[in-house]
């Protein structure tokens, strides 16, 4: 069914009835051309790229929850391509150009607000820096705006400009940032590539790679063997264990990030912004709750909720940069697992293993790369060769140095 | 989440910073292949459960920690120092 303003008012004229699943509950078959281990954001945007750009339909998505399940079902939205390395910034302008036509490709309402992103400066160093990154912005043909504070405080008025810890020296806008509504955005995906004959097979663990003389055969699943030419690994932080299923080693170290969302409030904050120097990011959402985040906890985990010392942190500095939000009541809060590489870039390569390939460590931004990390995944699933846009992103690339530290601090896997 | 340290007892987990697993006290030979320096410094087994891993008790004694810790629960199961593990350098 396409969905059209026609159809909700039909629909809504008689008893919204008619509504049909948006996609199937699909049984394993015995053998696939691809199979997907891994139904999130990502899993789903390869699964949705390999049968529309490359014909693909013999497709399976494996999934041990329900589709969506992980972080593309909980994360704080934001949608941005303000990368100034080569091989980060032509993949998320790709990215932000497939999010820019996203809605009329899925024919479904993600929630695309593209209301700009704004990071400040606290020093000299860092308008350096912001001038720095905001040239190689626009080079790369995207959009990057140097606000001053007087432009800021026209925008927003409610920051504490003259707070003595980090005086706002400025910001570097991006316009053409902002938010999307994320389950949807798993939700339009699954459904396109449903329409498209893609099986999204739910509570669906692989519990096994089989592997014959170094190619891929199939997978184990708890809903049986099933054979397949080639497979792709999305488990974002749970990377790891899929990949140990095949023998191999990853770098890549799972950690815990925490976010808020406040009760809902009247429209006071339009667009994200980030406070580097206290670990503060926020926005707010149609339906008005402040969502902000700030640094992961620091330490491996797999719990899916943190410790209170990165809690009050980011409560510390939500109130340095805009106090005016400290009488607003916090709903929920809750720890998602992310992939942390050594050097805060993704992997999206081919393993040793022939047919086995692998997209994981996304770190904390694996929402932004969803369009860009499937087309560029179900690009080498389908021909063998890297997407040009995602050339750097080898998985032997520590190994032999040509490592991509966006933000250069270090080589530990919680730095980033 | 607290940490039990050695020398000076259970202490807040603000005291201590995490490094990473404990793939770093495998330190290959100088001469080693780039495949074993890449073991130690980039790829993990990151288990989901039991794991071992290396703190250094920051604004405490100062002392580096094996700790044997859950991944999943979070729960300490036990701290050792490094300097007093056999073979320790």
């Amino acid at each position: 069914m396409r969905y059209s303003g026609f159809n909700v008012i039909t629909q809504g004229l008689f008893g919204n009835k008619g509504w049909k699943p948006a996609w199937r509950d699909a049984a394993p078959k015995a053998e696939y051309d691809a199979v997907i281990i891994g139904g999130g954001g990502h899993g789903l945007a390869t699964a949705y790229y390999l049968a529309k750009n490359h014909g693909l339909t013999k497709v399976a998505v494996l999934e041990k929850g329900y589709l969506g399940s992980g972080n593309i079902g909980r994360n704080t939205t934001i949608v941005r391509a303000n990368y100034f390395m080569p091989g980060n910034s032509e993949f998320y302008s790709h990215s932000l150009k497939l999010w820019e036509s996203l809605e009329s490709e899925l024919n479904y309402n993600v929630m695309h607000s593209q209301r700009g992103q704004v990071v400040l400066f606290h020093s000299d160093g860092q308008r350096d820096t912001a001038v720095r990154r905001g040239n190689a912005i626009v080079n790369q043909g995207d959009d990057a705006e140097l606000l001053t504070v007087d432009q800021l405080r026209h925008e927003f008025p409610y920051l504490d400009y003259a707070q003595t810890r980090f005086p706002i020296y400025g910001g570097l806008m991006q316009r053409r940032a902002g938010t999307a509504r994320h389950d949807a955005v798993a939700w339009g995906y699954a459904r396109g590539a449903d329409q498209r004959g893609v099986d999204l097979i739910q509570n669906c663990e692989v519990t096994g790679i089989d592997i014959e003389n170094g190619v891929v055969k199939g997978v184990q699943t708890t809903r049986g063997p099933i054979r397949a030419k080639k497979v792709g690994m999305l488990a974002a932080g749970r990377s790891g264990q899929v990949a140990a299923l095949a023998g191999l080693r990853l770098p890549i170290e799972s950690h815990v990030l925490q976010a808020f969302v406040t009760e809902g409030l009247k429209p006071v904050i339009d667009s994200v912004i980030s406070f580097g120097m206290g670990h503060f990011y926020i926005s707010q959402s149609d339906k008005g709750g402040l969502v902000f985040g700030g640094d992961i906890d620091m330490y491996a985990s797999y719990a899916a909720r943190g410790n209170l010392p990165m809690v009050e942190h980011v409560m510390e500095a939500g109130m340095t940069l805009m106090p005016m939000i400290g009488r607003a009541k916090v709903l929920r809060s809750w720890g998602g697992i992310m992939d942390m590489t050594p050097d805060g870039s993704p992997i999206i390569d081919k393993t040793p293993i022939d047919g086995l390939f692998v997209d994981a460590g996304w770190n904390y931004g694996g929402f932004k790369a969803t369009p860009a990390s499937g087309w560029c995944m179900a690009h080498l699933m389908a021909t063998g060769q890297s997407h040009d846009v995602a050339r750097r992103f080898r998985l032997d690339r520590f190994r032999t140095g040509h490592v991509m530290d966006e933000e250069g601090t270090g080589s530990q896997h919680n730095l980033h | 989440m607290r940490l039990n340290c050695p020398l000076c007892g259970p202490r807040d987990r603000r005291e201590f910073y995490y490094v990473g697993s404990e793939d770093y006290l495998n330190r290959p030979a100088p001469d080693a292949r780039a495949d074993a320096w890449d073991d130690m410094l980039y790829l993990r087994t990151n288990p989901a459960g039991e794991t071992k891993d290396l703190w250094y008790h920051e604004t405490g004694c100062g002392s580096w920690l094996l700790v044997t810790r859950s991944t999943t629960t979070h729960e300490i199961l036990s701290t050792e120092r490094i300097a007093d593990r056999k073979g320790a350098k």
